[in-house]
C-alpha cells in the first residue's frame, strides 16, 4: 500500500520538475498578486503593515484556486485517471498522494516565499515565523478541500468559475484562522489558538476530504 | 448504466404493492402525489401568510425601541429559518440519494435548491432594509449577516455546479457531494466567522433584540413561518414534477401522462 502512495507521489514530482515552468507561474503570480496592493491602496507602510497578513493570505488562497486545474485535469484527459481508479489499490490513498504531490509543488514555495515577500508590505519581523507556519498548516488544507472541487468539475464547462464558486465559501475559515494568527502575533495577543485551530481543521480535512474526493472523482468518470 | 435505471424500476414496482409509504419513492407514484398536494399547500400557504401579514402590521404593537422598523422581523426571520433549514433538508435527500440510489431524492434537492437561495437572498435583503435605519449601515461584518451571506454563495455553488452538468445521473451525485461537503462546512463557517468577528472588534452590535417580546409578535412571527413552509413544500413540488417528467421521458408512464395532460390543454 505504502509502495502505491510512494510510486504516485514520485511520478506527480517528477512531472511537476519536468513542467518546471508551471510551478514558477504559481509562485509569480503570487508575488505579483502580493505587489499590486501597495498600487491599490497606497504605500503608507501603516496601512501596508495592518493589511499585509490579510493580503498574503488572499493571494496565497488565489495562487492554490488558480493551480488546482493541474491536479486532475492532465490525468483525466490521458485517462490514468481511469487506470488509477481501475487498479485494485484504494482510491483515497493515491489521492492523498496527487494531493500532496501537488501541495509540495504549489503550496511549499509559497511558504518558502511568504515571508520574504511579507518585508516588502513592511509586516513585523516577530510575526514571520507565523506567518510560515499558518501557512504551512493551512495551505495543505486548501489543498485538500480545492482538490474535492476539482475532481467534481473535471470536464465540465466553464469549469475555472464554477470551481471558484463552489470552494471559495469553504476556504473562508482557512482564511480567518490564518490570516487572524499573523495579525494576533503583530499584534501581541499570541498566535497558539488561531494555530491550534488551523491544526484541527488540516487533521480534519486529511480524515475526510481524500474520501470525499476519491468518490467524486469515480462521479465524474462514471 | 444502461440497465441500472431499469433493475431500479423494477425494484421500486415491487415494493407498490405493500402499503408502505416508500413505494412514492417510484417517480411514477410520486409524480400524481405531488401533483394532488401541492394545491393544498399553496392554499395553506395563502391563508398563514394573510393571517400573519395581518397580526405582523395590525395586531403586534409597536416596539418601544425601534419603532415600526422592527416589523421587517416578520418576514426576515422566517426567511433566515426557512433558508438555513432548507441547505438541512438539501443535505439530508442527497444523503439518501447517495446512500439508497434513488432517483427522486436527487430531484428532490436540486428542487429545493432555489427556494433556499430565494429565502437567504430575502433574508439578506430585509437585514439590510432594517440595519439601514438601526444600526445606520446597510451591511454590518457581523457574524450572523457574513454567515448568511456565505450560506448564499453555497446555495449558488451547488444550483451552478448541477446545472453545468449535462449528464443527469453525475450532476446529480456530483451534486449530492457538494451539498454533503457544504453541510458539513456550516458549522466551521459559521464558528470561524463568529470567533473572527468577536476577535477583531468588541461585538459593537449585537441581533439579539429586546428580552422580551410580546405574545402577538411571536405569534405573527410563528404563522408566517409556517406559510413559509407551506410555500417551500408548495413550489418544490410543483418544480418536482416537471423534473421527473423530464427525466423519465423514454418511460411508458411519462408517454400516458403526456397524452392525458396534453389531450387537456
Amino acid at each position: 500500500m505504502l509502495s502505491t502512495f510512494l510510486a504516485v507521489l514520485r511520478r506527480d514530482l517528477l512531472l511537476a520538475w519536468r513542467g518546471r515552468a508551471d510551478v514558477m507561474v504559481t509562485l509569480a503570480f503570487f508575488v505579483i498578486v502580493v505587489c499590486l496592493f501597495p498600487f491599490g491602496v497606497g504605500a503608507e507602510p501603516n496601512q501596508l503593515r495592518a493589511i499585509a497578513p490579510g493580503v498574503l493570505w488572499v493571494a496565497a488562497l488565489l495562487a492554490c484556486l488558480l493551480s488546482l486545474h493541474r491536479l486532475f485535469a492532465q490525468d483525466y484527459a490521458d485517462g490514468t485517471l481511469e487506470q488509477l481508479l481501475l487498479s485494485s489499490e484504494p482510491a483515497v490513498l493515491w489521492v492523498l498522494a496527487k494531493i500532496l504531490a501537488f501541495w509540495l509543488t504549489t503550496g511549499l514555495p509559497v511558504v518558502a516565499v511568504a515571508p520574504g515577500l511579507a518585508l516588502v508590505l513592511d509586516l513585523e519581523q516577530g510575526a514571520l515565523p507565523v506567518l510560515a507556519v499558518s501557512l504551512a498548516l493551512g495551505t495543505p488544507i486548501l489543498a485538500l478541500l480545492g482538490a474535492v472541487g476539482a475532481a467534481l468539475t473535471l470536464g465540465v464547462r466553464g469549469g475555472g468559475m464554477l470551481l471558484a464558486l463552489l470552494i471559495l465559501p469553504l476556504f473562508v475559515p482557512v482564511l480567518i484562522f490564518g490570516a487572524g494568527a499573523v495579525e494576533a502575533e503583530a499584534s501581541g495577543t499570541g498566535a497558539l489558538a488561531h494555530l491550534l485551530l488551523l491544526g484541527g481543521g488540516l487533521a480534519g480535512a486529511l480524515a475526510l476530504a481524500p474520501m470525499a474526493c476519491a468518490a467524486a472523482l469515480r462521479i465524474s468518470t462514471d | 448504466m444502461a440497465s441500472g435505471p431499469k433493475d431500479e424500476t423494477i425494484r421500486m414496482n415491487s415494493s407498490t404493492r405493500g402499503p408502505s409509504l416508500l413505494r412514492f419513492a417510484a417517480p411514477q407514484n410520486f409524480y400524481p402525489l405531488a401533483g394532488r398536494l401541492a394545491p393544498w399547500f399553496a392554499a395553506i400557504a395563502v391563508v398563514l401568510t394573510l393571517a400573519g401579514l395581518w397580526l405582523a402590521f395590525f395586531v403586534a404593537p409597536t416596539d418601544a425601541t425601534q419603532g415600526n422598523v422592527y416589523r421587517v422581523i416578520f418576514i426576515h426571520v422566517p426567511a433566515a429559518w426557512m433558508s438555513m433549514f432548507i441547505y438541512l433538508v438539501m443535505a439530508f435527500w442527497s444523503a439518501v440519494g447517495l446512500v439508497m440510489n434513488t432517483r427522486l431524492s436527487f430531484v428532490m434537492s436540486q428542487a429545493l435548491a432555489p427556494t433556499g437561495a430565494m429565502f437567504c437572498f430575502v433574508a439578506l435583503w430585509t437585514g439590510a432594509l432594517w440595519g439601514r435605519p438601526t444600526w445606520g449601515a446597510y451591511w454590518v461584518w457581523d457574524a450572523r449577516l457574513t454567515s448568511q451571506l456565505l450560506l448564499l454563495f453555497l446555495y449558488f455553488g451547488f444550483i451552478a455546479l448541477t446545472r453545468a452538468i449535462e449528464d443527469p445521473r453525475r450532476a446529480d451525485r456530483a451534486g449530492a457531494i457538494i451539498a454533503l461537503v457544504g453541510a458539513v462546512n456550516v458549522p466551521v463557517i459559521y464558528f470561524s466567522v463568529k470567533w473572527w468577528n468577536t476577535l477583531h472588534q468588541g461585538a459593537s452590535v449585537s441581533l439579539t433584540k429586546a428580552p422580551s417580546m410580546a405574545a402577538t409578535m411571536f405569534a405573527g412571527m410563528l404563522v408566517l413561518a409556517f406559510a413559509s413552509w407551506a410555500y417551500t413544500l408548495a413550489v418544490t413540488l410543483w418544480r418536482v414534477r416537471p423534473m421527473i417528467l423530464e427525466r423519465e421521458r423514454h418511460t411508458e408512464w411519462v408517454g400516458a401522462v403526456l397524452d392525458r395532460e396534453g389531450g387537456r390543454t
